[in-house]
């Protein structure tokens, strides 16, 4: 049980480390592919069992095979990056440095006591009836904005992603041409 | 929880992991690996909420819901996000945040 969170937390870290480093762009979303497994693994470590498999099929299932389509529709796959300037990555660099070490030292410094209520059950019908209560504990507003949320950016993407009318029109104008 | 883990250890992996993101955030000039950037730094206060949640409020659900909503509205950018890549490179022909200067057209 522990050395599994030790594994999962280096995988964390080293591939989150390659996903921003990495020259080849389908590379890198594949390295955040593996962050996005590993940390499905710590939600199953902490028993949180319904939050894994979401996070296994919406973020590592979903987002990373969005991010490759639109990697194939947008780039080369041999292209590789310029390495970035020196200066830019040191001052980068010492702002996430310092950013890390600040929020490490005070969240440390912190004696957190871990609580030891007995833990309640999480499954399918305590997480569907909470979603929808609206009484204390219940999420039933987030839940519906979140709904119409999705709604709005599922009719905006496709607003954005398709072609302008007018574009396609003088396209044709200029074959007839 | 984790027996012999204690809380701190998650949120040194959050801490790590959130400014490893900053850090791609600064560096990077393609939008797509900045867009895979700000996934990690969402990923990274999921780890947090769901790490607090079980070891200091394990009777009560706050944290995995808030998680779910976090994933929901990541969802929900990426797909929006992806859109105007894809517009911006039909029109510029690139995703090199430096040559995408013009906003007007």
């Amino acid at each position: 049980m522990d050395i599994m969170f030790y594994i999962f937390s280096t995988i964390i870290l080293v591939f989150s480390v390659l996903t921003v480093t990495s020259r080849k762009i389908l590379r890198a979303a594949t390295y955040l592919l593996f962050v996005l497994i590993a940390t499905a693994g710590l939600y199953f470590l902490l028993n949180y069992q319904f939050i894994a498999a979401i996070q296994l099929t919406l973020y590592a299932g979903g987002i990373v095979v969005l991010i490759i389509f639109s990697i194939l529709l947008t780039s080369h796959i041999s292209q590789s990056f310029e390495p970035v300037g020196k200066l830019k990555t040191i001052a980068s660099g010492l702002a996430s440095v310092a950013g890390a070490l600040l929020t490490l030292t005070v969240l440390l410094e912190h004696e957190f006591t871990a609580s030891t209520k007995p833990p309640v059950d999480v499954n399918m019908e305590s997480i569907g009836l909470s979603l929808l209560s609206y009484e204390r504990d219940g999420f039933v507003l987030p839940f519906e904005v979140i709904s119409v949320l999705l709604l709005a950016a599922m009719i905006g993407a496709i607003v954005i992603a398709k072609k302008s009318e007018e574009k396609v029109t003088n396209q044709e104008n200029n074959k007839s041409l | 929880m984790i027996p012999n883990i204690p809380l701190s250890y998650f949120f040194v992996v959050g801490t790590l992991m959130f400014f490893i993101g900053v850090f791609g955030f600064l560096t990077r000039r393609n939008l797509i690996t900045i867009l895979m950037s700000v996934e990690l730094i969402l990923n990274s206060v999921n780890i947090n909420f769901v790490a607090v949640n079980r070891y200091l409020f394990p009777d009560n659900m706050h944290g995995h819901f808030f998680t779910i909503f976090i994933i929901a509205i990541a969802a929900s950018e990426a797909a929006v996000a992806i859109a105007i890549i894809l517009n911006i490179y039909r029109k510029f022909k690139t995703i090199n945040v430096e040559n995408v200067s013009e906003m007007k057209y």
